[in-house]
């Protein structure tokens, strides 16, 4: 948990319990027969599908912790990577994409945060809106196909294997790491970090504070589409072709890694870390379901309740220091 | 005890009491909430319960209603023993409550509003034909039987909810209504309906109890009064044996020794003034003007929702004022102002620590700095460190028990969880400090400390303005003292020129001449 003024022995746990959780799920997938071993590349794998989750999750943390939400991300996703193929079908080179994708998701973010602001309207409300608009945009731009276009290389970001090798896991993952201690520093150490902790505690203290609601509300909801236009991009690499139809559903992935982190749905809590170890640890389940030959309904069912229990966990915690 | 006037005068013996409460104490910790209160209502009589905040009136009905159990005493109902397990079963025996802000679920239908908790259902389904029946016949009694029962209360006036609250009393056939400042939110044609619906309920034979601040009004509609002070019955008797000024003197009674200090201070240039300032929207009541002067500490007295809280979030631009100008010396317009809607210069400390005052899960030095983390930025970081040492010295120089810096609010004490509201506005650091109610529910040492920290400001030349319901706490603290009354200014006046009884009676009836 991120106070700057110290961490008390509660925060510690709520912490840890997600990296804890996800050690838990490491031995139960080692106790089943027929005890599959977890290989290097099946730990690159967990990675790199963890990277886009993770990525935007990073974001999502930022939205939660100032008690909103984001339901819009998958759909801002898919704009994303199809807004970045369109560049670089047309000619673009990967800064061109780049800079589209970040603008792109940072537009989506300021819609979303004007929305919530300008129109007091809840953020869940106005993000369920724009789930449904930027799939819209997304279909409308790419004439409802993919779009295939020349990657530049940015495959080799996400390429599970990574060149060179001793990078061990693929370059996309290392910027996701980076920017989780760009953005762990920020909720620690900025007055933006801070003012979207108290605005996520109690509002009307914030207000009577003098923070400036409307103006932080906007920056967070930005800063969180700058992460979506990247994990946008990462899935445009992953796939190579801007996909109008991908990541139906992923906001629900996203929001949950953040809530298995320690994340709480009505705000002032959350933490980086947590989240990273919950995207990782839905990415392991995924991987160890498909190893072990499980079908695909399986994995979902597992993945619903690891959501179920994360949030009456923190239901519990609430009621309990109340 | 002072009886005034024999009750058995107006109130044959003959006649037994619809509810009679023997004997009951109620100890919180180590305070008497309660002392031995005896009280009787009988069928028919309005009785009303007076005395000042914190008297124990409030949880005498609370035990009434079953909400708090009694740690002695007893109480009858129609002769027979009554111990309500809570508040249904309280209300199922016929003891019904009319709160000051009305229990109506807005969203649903005047019908399904009257028969909510009570509904009566064939086989599940509700019996609405029966439903029916029964509320045409209490809103004729009631004298409204035009009111739609398919419109939603939301778009009732307030006086027409409270009809609701009254009408769902009688429909479980209340034998006692307890009704608890029913006419603070009430215009003056509403109070008249009010009260001849309560004298409706009088010849019915329901007995009720009345509180009110409204001295005047009690005079006007009961028969009896009971006066309790620090938790005893200090008088009563018929009310046209007494005048309102009798049954302030009832209420105030000897103080307990002052623990104010008296500081040494000259006040200086005005700093905030307030020009035909408005904040009520629709209001026929006449503008606001106020001037605080430097080195100043004003009060502003008055009855609960008499507008002192709606008055201080105006002036600080939590709540928008509706006419008129806030002006604060030395601040004009600004960035902050236009950013935020808040006042630069003006500081709130709220009355609602818990809701709004403090973040209750963050941390004592999140809470503390939180109003301004300027001097610790650079490029919109933090340099925490820093942060840490000012949190330490005023955890050190405010005595605020806390393991440190970084423990959540929450966990600690009222007083401490007040400190640390004021540390804020220490640190805020602004000229003009709004106070509203800075020392309810906390310790004596905290309240002695606040003071303490009060009167220091002003000597540096703060200006203070402090809303109280505690009228010695305003006496003893402030230079001058205005009282309000539905959202009027009343009159102004040095401290010295007020006694507390002058307080009471401004407050109550709005008429500021010195008795």
């Amino acid at each position: 948990m991120s106070t700057v003024l110290g961490t008390s022995p509660g925060q510690w746990l709520r912490t840890l319990a997600p990296v804890l959780s996800l050690a838990a799920a490491v031995l139960f997938f080692y106790a089943i027969p027929p005890h599959p071993p977890l290989t290097l590349f099946d730990l690159r794998l967990v990675a790199v599908h963890a990277m886009i989750v993770g990525t935007a999750a990073i974001g999502m943390t930022l939205v939660i912790i100032s008690a909103g939400i984001d339901l819009s991300v998958g759909s801002a996703i898919a704009l994303v990577s199809v807004a970045a193929a369109l560049v670089l079908e047309n000619g673009g080179g990967i800064g061109a994409a780049l800079l589209v994708a970040l603008s792109t998701g940072a537009l989506c973010g300021f819609y979303n945060g004007l929305l919530v602001t300008s129109l007091r309207l809840p953020p869940f409300i106005a993000t369920l809106g724009t789930l449904g608009f930027y799939r819209g945009v997304a279909k409308w731009i790419s004439g409802s196909i993919p779009v295939t276009a020349p990657t530049h290389g940015l495959d080799l970001w996400v390429n599970p294997i990574p060149n060179p090798q001793w990078l061990f896991v693929a370059p996309g993952v290392w910027l996701m790491l980076g920017l989780a201690v760009v953005f762990i520093l920020l909720l620690r150490y900025s007055v933006l970090g801070q003012h979207a902790l108290a605005i996520g505690s109690n509002e009307a203290t914030a207000r009577l504070c003098g923070i400036r609601i409307t103006r932080t509300k906007i920056a967070i909801y930005v800063l969180a589409g700058l992460l979506t236009g990247l994990a946008g991009l990462m899935q445009f690499a992953r796939l190579t072709q801007g996909d109008p139809t991908v990541a139906i559903g992923l906001e629900l992935d996203i929001i949950a890694a953040v809530v298995i982190g320690g994340g709480s749905l009505s705000g002032g809590q959350g933490s980086i870390v947590g989240t990273l170890a919950g995207a990782v640890l839905m990415a392991y389940l995924r991987n160890r379901s498909t190893v072990l030959g499980w079908p695909n309904f399986v994995e979902e069912m597992i993945v619903g309740h690891i959501i179920i229990v994360a949030v009456a966990v923190d239901r519990w915690r609430a009621g309990r220091s109340s | 005890m002072i009886t005034l006037g024999q009750p058995s005068d107006s109130f044959p013996e003959r006649r037994s009491p619809r509810l009679a409460m023997a004997g009951i104490t109620k100890r919180f910790g180590a305070t008497v909430a309660l002392d031995s209160v005896d009280l009787q209502v009988y069928p028919g009589e309005v009785l009303a319960l007076v005395g000042e905040n914190g008297a124990g009136k409030s949880t005498l009905m609370k035990i009434l209603s079953g909400a708090v159990q009694p740690d002695e005493g007893n109480t009858r109902l129609d002769g027979a023993t009554f111990t309500p397990a809570g508040p249904l079963a309280a209300r199922a025996s016929g003891i019904a409550m009319i709160y000051q802000e009305s229990n109506v679920v807005p969203n649903l239908s005047v019908e399904a509003n009257l028969i909510l908790g009570a509904e009566r259902h064939r086989f599940g389904f509700i019996d609405r034909s029966a439903h029916r029946r029964r509320i045409r016949g209490v809103l004729d009694r009631l004298g409204r039987p035009e009111l739609p029962l398919a419109a939603p209360v939301s778009r009732l006036s307030t006086g027409d909810r409270q009809l609701i609250e009254i009408a769902r009393a009688l429909l479980t056939d209340a034998r006692v209504v307890i009704m608890d400042e029913p006419t603070s939110s009430l215009g003056l044609v509403e109070i008249d309906r009010l009260f001849s619906i309560i004298s409706g309920l009088r010849r019915e034979g329901v007995a009720i109890i009345y509180i009110s601040h409204f001295l005047a009004e009690v005079q006007r509609i009961a028969d009896r009064f009971l006066v309790l002070r620090d938790g005893r019955v200090v008088g009563q008797g018929a009310t046209t044996t007494v005048t309102v000024a009798d049954l302030i003197e009832l209420m105030i009674g000897r103080r307990l020794p002052d623990m104010f200090p008296i500081s040494s201070r000259t006040t200086g240039i005005p700093l905030l003034t307030l020009n035909d300032v408005g904040t009520v929207k629709g209001s026929s009541s006449s503008p606001i003007n106020l001037t605080l002067h430097r080195g100043e500490i004003l009060g502003l007295a008055g009855l609960v929702g008499a507008g002192r809280t709606e008055l201080l979030r105006s002036i600080c631009g939590l709540d928008p004022i509706v006419s008129g100008q806030v002006t604060v010396a030395g601040y004009s317009g600004g960035k902050s102002w236009r950013h935020t809607g808040l006042k630069p210069g003006v500081g709130l400390l709220s009355e609602n620590r818990q809701t709004e005052g403090l973040a209750l899960g963050l941390s004592v030095g999140n809470n503390m700095l939180l109003s301004r983390l300027e001097p610790f930025t650079r490029w919109g970081w933090l340099d925490t460190r820093m942060m840490r040492q000012t949190v330490k010295r005023f955890i050190a120089s405010c005595g605020i028990r806390a393991r440190g810096a970084g423990q959540p609010v929450g966990e600690l004490s009222g007083g401490n969880q007040q400190k640390v509201a004021f540390a804020r506005l220490l640190h805020h650091d602004v000229d003009v400090l709004l106070l509203d109610e800075p020392t309810r529910g906390i310790d004596v040492a905290s309240k002695a400390q606040i003071y303490e920290w009060i009167g220091k400001l002003v000597e540096r030349g703060k200006g203070v303005v402090l809303v109280s319901d505690y009228v010695p706490e305003l006496l003893g603290v402030c230079d001058r003292i205005t009282v309000m009354h539905r959202n009027q200014v009343v009159a102004t006046r040095s401290a010295k020129d007020w006694t507390e009884h002058d307080i009471w009676n401004a407050a109550t009836s709005g008429e500021g001449a010195l008795a």
